[in-house]
């Protein structure tokens, strides 16, 4: 099963689907039928604790010239940041690098404390598709990356579908891709995470509380060029859903 | 979690290191080294997540081997209203008040990668004890922030020492990110902090909000 949360004709929906339908079509609990782009579509969980994981690829961390860490580099995002799928995301006038970044999102299920690795599926609910901008122009070196780089409003587009975690049978086996306006800009492996799924969870949950809508971006892999107004990004990830995004001019800053 | 109160808010928690001039002063030349490379142009900012959240008579766990934590004690602006772009002349008007923040992290000289072990514990943002309304007090800038260890003043400090005063503050970091009616941006906390154990009764007070509680203890045997 799949879930996501829309806005239809004046209301909050939410709305399930199966894995076997057609990416984009939808069906409301009354039974309407409607097709993608007649919704807008809203983050498929209002999170509470955003964690995002830096240099998690080590073909990524590579491309930044940076060595593999040896422990996790997280960092965390506030919820004014993310948005859901078909968004528009702004990009401030003057700044010379904006990339996106597409990156398996797991929402965690349930409260959860020093879970051990080899049980820390038990505590997923989902996954769904993240594009985890980044502004590069804003980059500094204190408490990097710094949230001018990375929690700016509506840069963390966040959908379209959570997923169920039943569905996904093993999250570190997905081809992820990105395409800008249409050509392939960006593809990757979950399989090629320096630190995967179960030991990120039990990395967080060994020093503080995890609960129901906290999500893990996983870490992106190489792959990332500048993005423009007017340039239509998707992100996607094998099984889990193809997530949309349109870069728009912003004002100063 | 079951020895945490709830704090007086429910939003989110963002704090700002190196907004205050004696810790730019501390730090000195090492601004212009790496890794860092120059001074910071933007407020550094973190995110004290929920399960950091606690309120006053609160009794704190400290993370596994964590004999010590830093008392960073502050005042913590809490907003009143969705604040986007605020100009600064105008910017408290979205505040809905003020109440008293300490924020607990485990001793970490540097500022170069965000300090999510060390600052996000399991009740490491004790918040409290009540939110006193704006136009209750006068201008932050005149507040004095006391860090209490076993009854005795650890620390002492005026809020005139910012480097962005609070509506200088709101401003730049609403020039990116909006803040939400119920959320608490943290006015500052000081890289040199008194530190405390297993077994220390800690309070952080500003004069006219009051008095933060909180009781630290060990991890269990």
């Amino acid at each position: 099963m799949k879930r996501a949360r829309v806005a239809f004709e004046g209301a909050i929906h939410h709305v399930t689907g199966h894995a076997t339908e057609q990416n984009g079509g939808l069906r409301l609990a009354d039974g309407r039928l409607l097709g993608e782009e007649e919704v807008v579509w809203l983050p498929p969980v209002a999170p509470r604790t955003v964690f995002a994981l830096g240099l998690n690829y080590a073909d990524h961390a590579r491309e930044l010239a940076f060595k593999a860490p040896e422990t996790p580099l997280v960092f965390l995002k506030g919820p004014n940041t993310i948005v859901g799928h078909r968004a528009r995301t702004r990009r401030p006038d003057g700044v010379a690098f904006m990339h996106y970044e597409c990156e398996l999102a797991v929402v965690i299920g349930r409260t959860a404390r020093d879970v051990p690795k080899e049980r820390a599926y038990e505590v997923v609910a989902g996954y769904t598709v993240a594009n985890d901008y980044a502004v590069r122009d804003y980059l500094e070196n204190y408490y990097r990356p710094n949230l001018r780089v990375k929690n700016r409003d509506g840069c963390t587009p966040l959908g379209p579908w959570l997923v169920d975690a039943a569905d996904v049978p093993d999250p570190m086996n997905l081809r992820l891709r990105t395409l800008v306006n249409g050509r392939v800009t960006q593809e990757g492996h979950t399989r090629d995470m320096i630190f995967d799924v179960p030991t990120l969870i039990a990395t967080l949950s060994s020093f503080m509380t995890l609960g129901p809508g906290d999500v893990i971006l996983t870490g992106t892999p190489e792959g990332l060029v500048d993005v423009r107004p007017g340039d239509e990004v998707v992100t996607e990830i094998e099984g889990v859903g193809r997530l949309v995004n349109t870069i728009t001019a912003g004002q100063q800053p | 979690m079951e020895s945490l109160t709830r704090p007086p808010v429910q939003g989110t928690v963002y704090g700002t290191v190196l907004n205050d001039r004696p810790s730019l002063e501390r730090m000195g030349a090492a601004l212009t080294r790496p890794p860092y490379g120059k001074p910071p142009q933007a407020p550094v900012l973190y995110i004290k997540p929920w399960n950091t959240h606690a309120g006053t008579g609160s009794r704190v766990r400290l993370p596994k081997g964590a004999g010590r934590v830093t008392l960073g004690a502050t005042l913590g602006v809490v907003l009143g209203a969705p604040a986007t772009r605020l100009e600064e002349a105008t910017a408290l008007r979205a505040v809905a008040g003020y109440t008293v923040a300490l924020d607990l992290s485990l001793p970490c000289a540097s500022v170069y990668r965000p300090p999510v072990r060390e600052k996000c514990f399991d009740g490491a943002c004790p918040l409290g004890p009540r939110v006193v309304e704006r136009d209750a007090l006068g201008d932050p800038s005149s507040f004095t922030v006391r860090t209490l260890v076993n009854g005795r003043v650890a620390a002492e400090r005026s809020l005139s020492d910012l480097v962005r005063p609070v509506p200088r503050l709101l401003a730049d970091v609403t020039e990116f990110m909006t803040l939400e009616a119920g959320d608490v941006l943290l006015a500052g906390v000081a890289l040199d902090l008194p530190q405390a154990g297993p077994g220390d009764e800690v309070a952080a007070e500003i004069d006219g909000i009051g008095r933060l509680d909180v009781i630290l203890e060990g991890d269990l045997p």
